[in-house]
């Protein structure tokens, strides 16, 4: 048995460098590189694939072949494609995403004025969606097969089945109205918003750095039926997700040692249990913000929300590819960076995962 | 028999309901337990683990309890609220299960589930229920118990895993023990090592001890006296060194299934199974 005890230990302080917590950070960062450049080639390849001419959008069709050439090697594109793409990735690192024809600004200072509009809306929806939705679940769970339960599931049912744009409808024509509770469409009303000073871009933050509770309470009353809107939805999958997650757990073992040592159900069902739904769940959670995040088209539109989905799908009508591959990137991005989140909070709350 | 009777069972059954019709694991299973080592022995679904399981009020939401007595020391085990259980579970009944792999939870340290279990029951601070937690891990032979402490359950091994589970359910200082299998999810070289733990113990506490297992020698050795069950009756009920005068034909079976270090080294009997005995 001594004679083995070596061995092990060697072995298992290589293993700990090659996956500690510091080498499973830098595998995080690493992957989070590599998938950055791929989203990085296939944006630039699609842009390369699409049958608009990028010289033509920027001079017109009535151009002269000489300015047609000549505007062709200013944009770099008698260049091969592998040089082509160097300095498109070159320039993307530098934050320049091209013009937007539509708006003639650099597309990275559109999306600098769109993307926090997104944010904020999807942020919102999202803690509201968490904070109802894993309860709702633990409670269908506790529940199962007697009405609390059927209760969560109609509920999610319909969250599931109803358009967006006619529940949006229906919300703006019952709480704004009829009730007269919330706001109307807009982030704030029309008569405020030069006021603001865009610091951060999101209201909620700006209104309370400026100091002013008036505006924002007036941002608040703007944001919360969009928001409730969105977080409808993803209230729905986090309770059923939660649900499924909590069932497999309350019928483990460890359930039954905890109710073996006399602790109360309210502790074994919150503590217990919950702590290990978490785990899977923190990444439901996270898939569901970044498609949040990616704007939603359909509520910014009827809520005349300026945010990211508006912009990108206005672009793309109009055939602005700077502004739609700008977008793309961003889009991804996000998606690369709460995925990264989620894996780091799933190594904080899975101990087994830390190894 | 002592003197003493700490827990009484008359006619217990318990029944589930499943998709396929009514299943009855239990049948009319009664014992009186004074300070004493019981065993359970039986082959799977005989019972023995859910007639420990109803003692704890733990069966599973399909399954149902009747019993003409469960009484243990002056509580009616059969009417109890949720509230009244969990004044006896842990405190005064516990349970060792079978491995100690699914019985931890996994994500809390193993100090947090010791202290919780302890603390249940004691009203304490922290740091005074974490005394007691290192003295527990230690009273079950952990030569490193602030490290096993801090520790996640997945970072121990699978015998140092059921010590600490032993030390877990042996906290809140119990009057009876139920081990379901204890051992069997263990590598045969330290079954043996957490069984003398286990009893050393039982015996330094004066619990009560029921001992579940499929072994008949190994339960045999550490009990003073053993049900056989078979499709939920007790089919026998002999002292632990009278066994070889066992009388039905089934322990007797059971017994002449080892194979023995003398004797003769033709094949092993096979059982021979009769309707007669699930009749009880």
């Amino acid at each position: 048995m001594s004679s083995v005890t070596p061995t092990r230990r060697g072995g298992r302080k290589r293993a700990r460098l090659l996956s500690g917590p510091g080498g499973s950070i830098l595998r995080v960062v690493a992957s989070v590189i590599i998938t950055f450049f791929g989203l990085l080639l296939v944006t630039f390849l699609i842009g390369r694939i699409l049958p608009i001419d990028p010289v033509i959008a920027a001079v017109g069709d009535h151009a002269s072949e000489a300015i047609y050439n000549r505007v062709r090697e200013e944009m770099g594109l008698n260049l091969p494609l592998w040089q082509q793409f160097f300095v498109y990735v070159n320039n993307v690192l530098h934050g320049d995403f091209g013009k937007s024809i539509l708006t003639s600004q650099p597309v990275l200072h559109d999306i600098a004025r769109v993307f926090p509009a997104t944010l904020e809306l999807a942020t919102l929806g999202t803690i509201i969606g968490v904070i109802l939705g894993v309860p709702t679940g633990v409670l269908a769970a506790v529940h199962k097969g007697k009405w609390p339960d059927h209760l969560v599931r109609i509920f999610g049912l319909v969250g599931y089945s109803m358009p967006i744009f006619w529940l949006g409808l229906m919300g703006l024509l019952v709480f704004y109205m009829k009730l007269d509770w919330v706001a109307g469409p807009g982030r704030v009303d029309a008569f405020y918003a030069d006021f603001i000073e865009p610091t951060t871009g999101l209201m909620l933050v700006d209104t309370l750095l400026d100091g002013d509770i008036d505006l924002f309470w007036n941002a608040v009353s703007h944001i919360i039926l969009p928001a409730s809107l969105l977080a409808y939805f993803s209230l729905a999958y986090i309770a059923r997700m939660t649900r499924s997650f909590m069932l497999e757990q309350l019928s483990q073992e460890y359930i039954l040692a905890a109710r073996v040592k006399g602790i109360s159900e309210f502790r074994i069902i919150w503590r217990h249990a919950l702590g290990n739904v978490m785990v899977p769940l923190v990444t439901v959670i996270a898939l569901s913000y970044a498609n949040l995040l990616e704007g939603s088209v359909l509520t910014e539109t009827i809520f005349a929300w300026p945010g990211l989905g508006l912009y990108i799908t206005n672009s793309l009508l109009n055939a602005d590819m700077n502004a739609v591959l700008g977008g793309t990137v961003v889009v991804g991005a996000v998606f690369i960076g709460v995925n990264m989140l989620s894996d780091l909070l799933y190594r904080l709350l899975d101990p087994r995962a830390r190894r | 028999m002592t003197s003493e009777t700490l827990l009484s069972v008359k006619n217990l059954a318990v029944s589930f309901t499943t998709s396929k019709g009514p299943v009855n694991a239990v049948r009319g299973v009664s014992f009186d337990l004074g300070r004493e080592r019981l065993g359970i022995v039986g082959e799977s679904g005989s019972g023995k683990s859910q007639t420990g399981r109803a003692i704890l009020g733990l069966t599973a939401a399909n399954g149902s309890i009747t019993a003409d007595k469960m009484q243990f020391h002056d509580v009616d085990l059969r009417h109890l609220s949720p509230k009244q259980w969990r004044k006896v579970r842990g405190a005064r009944i516990s349970m060792i299960m079978q491995d100690p792999k699914y019985s931890l939870n996994p994500v809390m340290t193993i100090g947090d589930q010791i202290i919780e279990a302890y603390r249940e029951h004691h009203k304490v601070g922290t740091k005074e229920a974490t005394h007691r937690a290192i003295e527990m891990l230690e009273a079950v032979k952990i030569r490193d118990p602030q490290r096993v402490f801090k520790s996640y359950p997945h970072e121990v091994s699978g015998g140092m895993g059921q010590r600490v589970m032993i030390a877990m359910m042996l906290i809140p200082d119990p009057e009876l023990l139920i081990a379901d299998e204890p051992t069997s999810a263990l590598d045969v070289t330290v079954q043996l090592q957490v069984m003398a733990i286990l009893d050393d113990l039982v015996r330094e506490r004066g619990m009560a001890l029921i001992f579940i297992s499929h072994d008949l020698h190994l339960v045999s050795s550490f009990c003073d006296r053993v049900l056989v069950m078979y499709q939920g009756h007790v089919v026998e009920e002999i002292r632990a060194s009278e066994l070889d005068q066992a009388k039905h034909p089934y322990t007797q079976g059971l017994l002449n299934c080892l194979p023995k270090m003398d004797g003769n080294h033709d094949d092993l009997p096979v059982l021979q199974r009769q309707a007669s005995w699930a009749e009880g």
